[in-house]
């Protein structure tokens, strides 16, 4: 009864205008207004600068031609293996934290387990670059802690082609981060799956397998996705800790244009502009286009 | 559905089996991955207690502590982070109330602009950063003074998705109308009503959002490094080339410092630590 009548009150006194800020009109946007102007200056300012000398070319004048060049080997092998990682580490840390997450969530263990997994992935989650990096080097690289007790086992595992710096050391350091990231984005998930669709495919017949494959599956599909699609976006974004592993010179597209910043290898600046906007625009279509939609349609089941 | 006693009985008896089963199932899954999270630390930390030959000890993190690039830069992270946690509040706070309160239509816009920092990879941006900010008219990095200042921005626009979303979070759970026009009708001016009413109830999202940003900033290494500031990150990446059992000893400093910050926000909130999504 309280509530509703300040409610209703509120929404009069909006109607008669008590809730006046500042009179001049501009006044209504000063609020907004430094988040705007930081944004153009911080954000959006830089991107399009970049877009506009990506489709300059070499005399001046608009054309494409940066772009058409985007087919070299360089650009194309770094952004293959760009690509390569991180759908590896999305779809592995994916599943992997979708596992872990069930676990704690509806695995029978105590509750303590589940806070401790979801602290630990928090930290886990924004334990990323130079450390994490330097972590693993101290445990997977030549003579990190278990290379060097599979040696003691007989095992050289450097000598069996295995490497740190190459694209399964590198899928295995940024599982680092994608699997607690999985498992904390889709707990919220796990819990809004309600108890009386669990009960009404029980009292229909069905058996768990049934009720996870026809009935939790679906609902949870949105949101796995979305997260995956996240996770590819952090992956394929990521560039302190290859940077920090690699020492900048492994064949990754953020490596590329850290190695562009520095000193025009490309020896093409407009190119470099272009390899650059091609990262934003492949993030911007999965961002807005895929993960955007996916995270509207898990919101309309899971409230 | 009616059940007699028996039945119900012999059913539990049932599905006792399964649901050990399930439970032992539970807890090898739960061991095998912390195996995995656990295995990098525990050689990392084993490494930094290795500073002095054949004894086990804590010379590393003496040496660390010792070095005469770690405390300004360390510092210099820290002084970073606060300046643009500060900024960040002065800048969030109003734009969520105020689309909050006077300007539902920005919403969708202001979400947009707050998703940008996901899209747009941390070195694209310093990229674009330095092709803006480096040459006139607008030759804002022409000092490393003015690019720390420019540095300090971006990590404060980096910041808004995660302050964005806890301060949003922060105003549903309260009245903010009502708030609002209680301080209205009190005489409280614009001003004296955001300082003094939205805030304080906001302390809890705030400071979420605060630890977020803090965890992100204290060792960001990408836009540092091609921005040449002396800060954590290049210090470390350095560290790593540079020094044998240091970068040891400082993956763990940097280890307790984020788990500090995590640790803070599970406390406050008493819920879900939130992520950040940029490595």
């Amino acid at each position: 009864m309280k509530t509703n009548s300040t409610n209703s009150q509120s929404a009069k006194s909006t109607a008669g205008g008590a809730l006046r800020p500042p009179r001049i009109p501009i006044g209504n946007w000063l609020g907004v207004l430094p988040f705007f102007v930081f944004s153009g200056l911080f954000l959006i300012g830089p991107v399009l600068i970049l877009a506009y000398r990506s489709l300059q070319g070499p005399e001046g004048g608009l054309t494409l031609d940066n772009y058409g060049q985007l087919a070299t080997n360089t650009v194309l092998s770094s952004y293959g293996m760009s690509i390569k990682i991180s759908l590896t580490t999305a779809i592995l840390g994916g599943l992997i934290g979708f596992l872990i997450a069930w676990v704690v969530s509806m695995g029978g263990l105590p509750p303590r387990v589940r806070l401790l997994t979801t602290t630990f992935s928090g930290v886990a989650a924004n334990f990323a670059g130079v450390p994490l990096a330097t972590a693993y080097i101290f445990t997977l690289g030549r003579v990190g802690l278990i290379t060097a007790l599979f040696k003691w086992l007989g095992v050289d595992l450097y000598r069996t082609g295995f490497s740190l710096y190459s694209f399964l050391g590198l899928t295995l350091v940024y599982l680092y981060f994608q699997i607690p990231l999985m498992a904390l984005t889709i707990l919220p998930a796990l819990d809004g799956l309600k108890r009386e669709w669990r009960e009404a495919a029980e009292n229909l017949g069905a058996s768990p397998f049934q009720y996870w494959w026809q009935v939790a599956l679906p609902v949870l599909t949105p949101s796995i996705l979305g997260t995956m699609i996240l996770l590819f976006g952090s992956a394929f974004g990521a560039h302190a800790t290859a940077y920090a592993l690699t020492g900048g010179l492994f064949d990754l597209a953020t490596l590329l244009i850290g190695r562009q910043i520095s000193g025009d290898v490309l020896h093409n600046p407009g190119l470099g502009y272009a390899v650059a906007m091609g990262m934003v625009l492949i993030m911007a279509f999965l961002i807005f286009f895929v993960y955007s939609p996916l995270q509207r349609r898990s919101e309309r089941w899971l409230k | 559905m009616t059940t007699t006693p028996a039945s119900a009985a012999s059913a539990t008896v049932t599905v006792q089996h399964p649901v050990t089963r399930k439970r032992l199932s539970s807890w090898l899954i739960f061991g095998v991955v912390s195996l995995y999270f656990l295995i990098p630390l525990g050689a990392t930390f084993y490494w930094s207690l290795r500073g002095t030959k054949d004894v086990l000890g804590f010379e590393a993190y003496r040496k660390l502590f010792a070095d005469t690039n770690f405390l300004p830069a360390f510092s210099q992270s820290i002084v970073n982070a606060i300046a643009a946690i500060f900024l960040s509040l002065l800048i969030v706070v109003p734009t969520a109330y105020w689309v909050t309160l006077r300007l539902p239509k920005l919403r969708s816009i202001v979400e947009f602009i707050a998703l940008l920092p996901f899209v747009i990879p941390a070195v694209v941006l310093v990229f674009g950063i330095i092709l803006l900010y480096s040459r006139p008219p607008l030759l804002w990095t022409a000092t490393y003074n003015s690019s720390r200042v420019v540095l300090i921005c971006i990590y404060v626009a980096l910041s808004f998705p995660y302050m964005f979303r806890s301060v949003d979070n922060g105003l549903r759970a309260i009245d903010v109308r009502a708030l609002t026009e209680a301080a209205q009708s009190l005489g409280a001016n614009w001003p004296t009503i955001l300082l003094q009413v939205i805030f304080p109830n906001l302390r809890t999202a705030l400071l979420s959002g605060a630890l977020l940003t803090f965890a992100i900033v204290i060792g960001e290494l990408t836009i540092a490094l091609y921005m040449a500031q002396h800060t954590l990150g290049p210090y470390m990446s350095d560290l790593t080339r540079s020094k044998v059992y240091e970068p040891s000893a400082m993956a763990i400093v940097a280890f307790a410092i984020t788990w500090a910050a995590m640790g803070l926000i599970q406390l406050v909130t008493g819920g879900q630590a939130q992520t950040t999504a940029g490595h």
